[in-house]
């Protein structure tokens, strides 16, 4: 085989993985849409995180603008603390509420941000003060289960 | 009774010895082959030439399979999923099985048994026939000029060759659940892409290809050099590199994902 | 180095796992020569050529080429050494994936920094000299036997080596290529004004060329000599292996515990 023939081969075959690693990062992954390296942190407590994991995406109004990065537990006040890595793109007033949410009925859990009407944003280490826990279905139908029993 | 017991204990306790002594001498090779690296770097033209036999040759095997793969997978995700009516996630299903697992571990499968097999057998027959031989009688170091461009052709080529059966796959289960089926195309992409998280899953995958690339050639070139300089001992090293690169992907891979998942979702 | 003296092999001895191999060889061989080291199969020629190559550490006494003690250089010096030096392996061991030229041209690219167009002319000049001029785009796998082993010779003598070892040159080659291959040695080596030690069993076709002859049996020198004085010789050894008898000092037999015994008949008593 001629040398050169040989060395074109070699180039496509470069290019071509290395277009796939772009086709992985870009369209497949979604390193377009949310880019780690530009990030802030927010923390929040939480009376009960339900079934939240590291790594859930922060929405608000159902676009993607962080990810849950860690889960504590605080023994000062008994409730969960979650870190947030939060897009830099995106900032949001002081009074913004966050709730834990679930997609559709059995779906994965995620942050939920409702944005306020404060004047002051929230910066990079603040902590957001309005928080809602997770809704658990065995509290929902204890409550709902007491609330008919009420009523009777 | 007793001596036959006696005799398997031995046996037992030879093997071990046997396969311990053999790493050792694995290891030492490995590290010799990296140290003589520095010519295979100078002279790039001599990696470049093993690329073609490793990666450019495997590519028709790497696209194939990957093409069915993710068809497969998307037709047994689709079937799977719509019973609880998520059919939407076959993109999220098809995109993290490959990305995560069955990219690198079953590309390096098959690149072990095309290219790996092909390295053994090429550097056993070059041993067999003194072609290495002469190469140090001429003040060639065979490592450095024969054994070190096959193997970092084999780390090269090993996560381009896994990121493309990924690829592959992802567009195999598109045709599939999209085209046959008729998947809505806006939800198998952006349910993929909301799924499919960067850093953990790409790029996680691409580092276990990296793994498998070092193993599968480090493995494919010792067997070759360690060969017998006869005909069913290269024929038995070229099979010893196919089972044991086999066995050391996919353990590798096990160990692998402990470390990286561990702890997340 | 006195007295043109190229190669000193001094009370040589190597064993491999205790099972001595060879047992304090001398030899000497001058510059010019040709000079052939027979023996029966097994009887440690190869070794020997390993061990002025130096591939191998003797167990006692030492290898002079050119004035240096072998075993004892470095590694950078040794592979400098072996610049000195060409093998011609018994089939050849010519590079299957390079083409003819191109296994021609191996150490001028890999030890020098010639233009290629010189590479060209030193490579075609080689390559006349064994007669393949015109075969210089083959693939080895399209050479017969023969014309393996030319190339083979024309690769040893890229970089005009001091000293050239041959490895059972004439080992399953037809009568024609094979006197080729025996002339081809001796001219190369007159014109060349280097050192060739032909490693072979092939009695006849060697003492045709040579300049002197050593015989190895059981890891020691047996006998040493001219052409002349070998053929005339009487020592059984000599006389067996020159005239190919079955039986002699050297025997038919393995050495095995007495037959009768073997067979389970007569006496056990040894």
């Amino acid at each position: 085989m001629q040398r050169t023939t040989m060395d074109l081969w070699v180039g496509l075959f470069v290019m071509a993985g290395i277009a796939a690693l772009m086709v992985l990062s870009l369209k497949v992954g979604n390193l377009n849409v949310y880019n780690p390296s530009q990030s802030y942190i927010l923390t929040g407590n939480f009376e009960n995180i339900g079934g939240l994991k590291v790594r859930a995406p922060v929405k608000s109004a159902g676009v993607v603008v962080g990810r849950v990065t860690d889960i504590q537990f605080s023994t000062q006040t008994y409730d969960a603390i979650v870190t947030m890595s939060m897009d830099s793109r995106f900032i949001f007033p002081k009074d913004t509420f966050a709730s834990i949410l679930t997609s559709g009925l059995l779906g994965e859990q995620y942050i939920g941000l409702a944005a306020g009407g404060d004047e002051d944003m929230l910066k990079d280490g603040d902590k957001i003060m309005k928080t809602n826990s997770a809704m658990v279905l065995e509290e929902l139908i204890g409550r709902f289960l007491f609330d008919k029993a009420a009523e009777d | 009774m007793f001596r036959h017991a006696l005799s398997a204990i031995q046996n037992i306790g030879h093997r071990v010895i046997e396969g311990i002594w053999r790493l050792g001498h694995a290891s030492r090779f490995f590290i010799l082959v990296l140290l003589k690296s520095g010519t295979s770097l100078r002279r790039f033209g001599l990696v470049i030439r093993e690329l073609y036999f490793t990666g450019v040759l495997s590519l028709i095997i790497i696209v194939v399979s990957g093409l069915f793969v993710g068809m497969v997978l998307g037709l047994q995700g689709y079937e799977t999923l719509q019973k609880y009516g998520s059919e939407s996630a076959v993109g999220t299903l098809v995109a993290l099985s490959l990305v995560r697992e069955l990219g690198p571990v079953v590309a390096a499968l098959l690149f072990a048994s095309r290219a790996g097999s092909a390295i053994t057998a090429e550097i056993g027959l070059m041993k067999a026939t003194e072609q290495l031989a002469a190469m140090g009688m001429m003040a060639v170091d065979p490592v450095a000029r024969v054994v070190a461009p096959r193997f970092w052709s084999g780390v090269i080529s090993m996560p381009f060759l896994a990121a493309i059966f990924s690829v592959m796959g992802v567009y195999g289960g598109y045709l599939v659940t999209v085209v046959f089926i008729g998947v809505d195309e806006g939800t198998y992409w952006s349910q993929m892409q909301s799924a499919v998280d960067f850093r953990f899953d790409i790029l996680n995958g691409f580092i276990k290809s990296c793994f498998f690339g070092v193993a599968v050639t480090a493995i494919a070139v010792f067997e070759g050099y360690d060969a017998p300089p006869t005909a069913e001992g290269v024929s038995g090293a070229t099979t010893r590199t196919v089972v044991t690169s086999s066995l050391v992907i996919l353990g590798l891979d096990f160990i692998l994902t402990a470390f990286m998942f561990r702890g997340v979702s | 180095m006195t007295s043109e003296s190229l190669i000193e092999v001094n009370n040589l001895s190597f064993s491999y796992d205790k099972r001595p191999i060879l047992n304090g060889i001398n030899m000497h061989m001058q510059r010019g020569q040709v000079v052939a080291i027979m023996g029966g199969s097994g009887s440690g020629k190869t070794t020997l050529l390993r061990l002025i190559s130096g591939a191998i550490q003797p167990t006692n006494g030492h290898v002079k080429f050119a004035g240096e003690v072998v075993h004892e250089l470095s590694r950078d010096a040794l592979f400098s050494l072996r610049r000195k030096m060409g093998m011609l392996f018994q089939f050849g061991a010519l590079f299957t994936d390079l083409s003819v030229y191109d296994n021609v041209a191996f150490q001028m690219r890999e030890h020098t920094n010639l233009p290629e167009s010189m590479i060209r002319d030193l490579v075609l000049m080689k390559l006349h000299a064994v007669g393949l001029r015109g075969a210089h785009y083959l693939m080895p796998n399209e050479l017969s036997g023969g014309m393996a082993r030319r190339v083979a010779l024309a690769r040893s003598i890229a970089l005009d080596p001091m000293l050239i070892m041959y490895d059972e040159p004439f080992t399953g080659l037809d009568p024609i290529s094979l006197s080729v291959i025996g002339n081809l040695i001796r001219r190369l080596t007159d014109a060349l004004g280097m050192t060739s030690i032909v490693v072979t069993h092939d009695v006849q076709e060697s003492l045709k060329i040579v300049d002197y002859v050593y015989f190895i049996a059981d890891g020691v020198i047996a006998a040493h000599g001219t052409p002349k004085e070998v053929r005339d010789s009487v020592a059984p050894f000599v006389h067996q292996f020159v005239h190919g008898e079955e039986d002699g000092p050297v025997p038919f037999h393995y050495p095995a515990q007495s037959y009768k015994k073997d067979l389970g008949l007569g006496d056990y008593r040894v």
